[in-house]
């Protein structure tokens, strides 16, 4: 679509009412007009490398520079590809990227475990930061997972050994 | 710092060191970092595109290592304060001292300028809880530690100080006007701070940290309260403010604010928001008719429920920003140095960097009255 301007200075009062003091903006901005060229400045030299950038089809180029840190891979790549099909401004942008997160996180201990490490949770979370000062905290937190994870067990269980019964009671009443 | 998933972080030995990868970028020797508020939105998995493998920090200062070859403000071991906006000088925003919005350091966003190792959306630069840093736009950001300034004054002239400033200046505060913040937290502090250098007549903080509250109270000067205590916090400052509320309200807090169950499920719990806009929405009620509401607790790139029809209907304005911190950073400077703002005051952990995960740890569950974290690289700092 152009970007055109209407013929402005024909409109009768056309800006007779401008106050420049009317700057919400003031002392963040210092208004210098420069918005209304748009793109039409001297762009800073361009950084050059080959690596997978997703780029929002909300700018029409790569900004000058930009970050290297972790190119998009695997399934969680997958989906931030797709991602950034969207603009900024739908959920089809946001929502995939936060699964792709989550992948990413899945992703992230395949990765170790074929590297020959175990993650180190206690280490991850910090929980060394609890046991130093929150250990009645961290004995509580740990004491309710053990019973609901004794608890879903043992749930499990009764239902799989009441499944098997039942079956018997079926086939004897067939 | 290696990022491993919502609440896991790790150190990592085998990271390979930064390269000058533009003609106007520098390497940077980290001496201090420092854990932000907002990096625990990063930690708590809730901004998108935070990628595993990403290194955190955007509040660092450090020694210049290298220089790419169109970098003339600075030389190799120059000690410098390293803005968290990554700006470029030249584009339209740059140019208008919006260095907190520029439009060449992020190609993956356009509503956020590039900021050091702040997820995929600020741009994918790895950040300064590091050894080292690449740091983009040399001569445009960093800025030469004046040989009498504390480092740990310093590397809080990175973020904390001139966005707690921002929130204050944003507030377009009077003299004799009443001010609210909302948020106990380091910019909560700065802001309130900061809000008797505009000429504010009555500074109130609000949260729900006992030992924030206290800590507010000796630091800034001023009133301090907990939500908890009260029924309804925005009946309770109408109240204190002569029923008509607040002249100014600042939220700094953002999207992990505590205080309403609704917004907690909703914006923390399931995400169906950009976080929890808790503090806006009391901030938004708060305030006067015609009142000034100035936001810079951060948000997600969504949206957030909040009372637009009591900001229409109150007539209120609404300003808010990233800080632009090299535009503040002469006053802020000047500021420290004469003794009205104290920066390091605030700092209650120094940690080596071996230690990021328990420091993260830490400082996310409130532990040990935490308020600041600086982590230091030990074996060089």
């Amino acid at each position: 679509m152009e970007n055109k301007h209407a013929p402005y200075a024909e409109i009768k009062g056309w800006g007779v009412d401008a106050d420049p003091r009317n700057e919400p903006t003031y002392p963040m901005k210092h208004y210098t007009g420069d918005d209304h060229k748009r793109l039409h400045y001297d762009r800073p030299t361009q950084q050059e490398g080959d690596i997978e950038l997703l780029m929002s089809i909300e700018r029409p180029s790569r900004s000058a520079v930009f970050g290297t840190s972790v190119p998009p891979s695997g399934l969680s790549g997958a989906i931030r590809r797709l991602a950034f099909k969207f603009s900024e401004s739908e959920y089809g942008h946001w929502l995939p990227l936060l699964l792709a997160d989550r992948i990413n996180v899945v992703e992230g201990i395949i990765q170790d475990i074929s590297h020959g490490k175990l993650p180190n949770l206690i280490e991850e979370l910090g929980l060394r930061g609890e046991w130093t000062y929150n250990r009645k905290g961290l004995a509580k937190r740990v004491a309710i997972t053990t019973a609901v994870t004794a608890g879903t067990i043992a749930l499990l269980m009764w239902r799989s050994s009441s499944k098997k019964k039942n079956k018997g009671w079926r086939k004897w009443l067939r | 710092m290696n990022y491993r998933g919502p609440y896991r972080v790790r150190l990592d030995r085998n990271k390979p060191e930064p390269e000058i990868l533009h003609p106007q970028d520098a390497i940077v020797r980290v001496t201090r970092s420092c854990i932000c508020g907002s990096d625990l939105h990063l930690y708590h998995g809730l901004v998108p595109d935070t990628r595993v493998g990403t290194t955190f920090g955007h509040e660092f200062i450090g020694v210049v290592e290298e220089l790419g070859p169109d970098v003339h403000n600075l030389k190799v071991g120059d000690q410098v304060m390293v803005p968290f906006n990554i700006a470029c000088g030249a584009c339209p925003f740059c140019k208008q001292q919006l260095f907190g919005n520029c439009h060449e350091s992020n190609t993956m966003a356009t509503a956020v300028g590039g900021i050091f190792g702040y997820s995929h959306t600020a741009g994918g630069y790895d950040g300064g809880q590091a050894e080292y840093v690449r740091v983009p736009y040399a001569d445009v950001g960093p800025v030469v530690i004046p040989a009498n300034m504390d480092p740990d004054d310093a590397v809080l002239l990175t973020d904390v100080v001139p966005t707690g400033y921002q929130a204050a200046e944003m507030g377009g505060i009077k003299p004799g006007d009443t001010v609210v913040v909302f948020g106990a937290g380091p910019i909560g502090i700065m802001a309130a701070k900061c809000a008797w250098l505009f000429g504010a007549g009555r500074v109130i903080v609000i949260d729900h940290y006992e030992y924030r509250l206290e800590f507010v109270r000796q630091y800034a000067q001023c009133e301090a309260y907990n939500f908890r205590e009260m029924r309804d916090p925005v009946l309770t400052i109408k109240k204190m403010t002569g029923w008509l509320g607040a002249d100014v309200c600042i939220d700094a807090v953002g999207c992990e604010a505590a205080g309403s169950a609704l917004q907690t499920i909703t914006g923390r719990k399931l995400m169906l928001q950009a976080g929890s806009a808790t503090a806006l929405h009391w901030a938004v009620n708060s305030v006067k008719k015609g009142g000034i509401v100035s936001v810079v607790g951060v948000y997600g790139p969504t949206d957030n429920l909040v009372p637009m029809g009591n900001i229409l209907n109150k007539g209120l304005t609404l300003r808010a920003n990233q800080a632009s911190v090299k535009r503040l950073l002469p006053k802020l400077i000047e500021h420290v140095q004469a003794g009205r703002l104290n920066p390091k005051g605030i700092i209650t952990h120094r940690v080596p960097l071996e230690e990021v995960s328990e420091a993260y740890h830490i400082f996310s569950s409130k532990l040990d009255n935490c308020i600041k974290t600086v982590l230091i690289p030990s074996a060089r700092a």
